[in-house]
């Protein structure tokens, strides 16, 4: 688990418009630049909202890659909604601060 | 001079973005406070506003996160966000760079501050400025606490920031103003956006308003987290300001949960003293 390059990612994809270009043109090219895993390539490559959102992505960064993707407010939230109902409750991440203090 | 006027205010993208589907009445309530606020602090002639805010990753990340960023540029620019998304056209907005380096340099005998000569204003700065010089004619100092990130800065220290800047406000020649922008409780960008815990934010702003230093600061971050959402977490913004006018109360111009905003809206004034 790499949430770390996955944040990395999606926020020089936000911020810079260089990079929102190699995602369109070179997208391999610029994802071999980050240690990710496979799951986490693939989530990323079919704009999983839902998926990115569990593996423990902030919000702060999903919801651009989200509108990005053309998605609008409501279709955001519900694919987070259906992420977790398809691959259980958020695993790592500031969402899962409280869980992690317990432990 | 010194500091002239201290405030804060909500800055949610859904502020700007999402504008049309809020309940209309409470949506143009809460937009004509902002308004009061701005012209309370136009009344107040700054030749600059420090702006505290708690950005979402568009100059800071973790792979290198200042608890507390000042800028110091002659120019900015905002909003980061796509323009459409966040109903606010991007723009060039004016900093004060010899302001800013005076002030950090005051600073920096108290505070670790980190400073930023580029910076791009996300809507943590882009929603409140929208309202509050809508024309970009005041010069803009930004200042950024981590409150997106943990591990983050105490609330007491945020306090004791608030102090030091108050301090070298006070010793510069300029007029300066304070607006502290953030949300009280809050669960932005996740399913759980729109939840709002009213009582939480109550209390909070009694403590806020009656400047009680010791209660505002006395939440621990879980406490916070459970109660409040990660996005309570920018209270830190508002203590801060409660620390810069230490010893004085506020008024509260508005508060109300409008959930599609995400947050509980509030414009609020701290009394300079």
């Amino acid at each position: 688990m790499s949430l770390y390059y996955v944040q990395k990612l999606l926020y020089q994809l936000n911020r810079d418009p260089a990079v929102r270009r190699r995602f369109e043109e070179d997208r391999d090219d610029l994802l071999d630049e980050y240690v990710l895993t496979e799951e986490e390539r693939r989530a990323i490559e079919e704009g999983d909202i839902g998926l990115l959102y569990v593996m423990g992505v902030n919000g702060q960064l999903l919801m651009h890659y989200s509108a990005l993707l053309g998605q609008s407010w409501d279709e955001y939230i519900a694919a987070m909604k259906e992420g977790v109902k398809k691959h259980g409750p958020v695993r790592g991440g500031l969402y899962t601060l409280l869980k992690d203090r317990e432990q | 001079m010194s500091l002239v006027f201290a405030g804060v205010c909500s800055h949610a993208p859904g502020i700007t973005g999402r504008a049309d589907r809020a309940d209309p009445e409470v949506r143009d309530a809460f937009y004509a406070k902002l308004d009061e606020l701005r012209q309370r602090l136009e009344a107040a002639a700054p030749d600059a506003l420090i702006v505290v805010a708690a950005e979402h990753f568009a100059n800071f990340f973790m792979n290198n996160m200042p608890a507390y960023c000042m800028g110091m540029a002659e120019q900015y620019e905002g909003p980061i966000e796509d323009e459409e998304w966040l109903g606010i056209r991007r723009t060039e907005v004016p900093g004060n760079k010899d302001l800013s380096r005076r002030l950090i340099e005051a600073m920096l005998g108290e505070i670790d501050l980190a400073y930023a000569e580029e910076w791009k204003f996300d809507h943590g700065i882009m929603v409140p400025l929208h309202f509050l010089t809508p024309r970009y004619d005041v010069p803009i100092v930004p200042v950024n606490i981590n409150c997106q990130g943990p591990p983050l800065t105490p609330l007491p220290r945020a306090y004791q920031f608030g102090r030091a800047l108050r301090k070298a406000c006070d010793a510069q020649p300029e007029r300066i103003a304070l607006v502290g922008t953030g949300g009280i409780s809050h669960w932005p960008a996740t399913p759980d956006s729109g939840t709002i815990n009213e009582e939480w934010d109550r209390q909070f702003l009694e403590r806020f308003l009656a400047n009680d230093r010791e209660a505002m600061t006395s939440y621990t971050d879980a406490e916070t987290f459970r109660d409040a959402g990660q996005g309570g977490f920018e209270i830190r913004t508002f203590i801060t300001v409660a620390g810069a006018t230490e010893g004085a109360t506020g008024e509260l111009l508005f508060y109300a949960p409008i959930p599609i905003f995400a947050v509980g809206c509030t414009v609020a004034t701290m009394n300079v003293q």
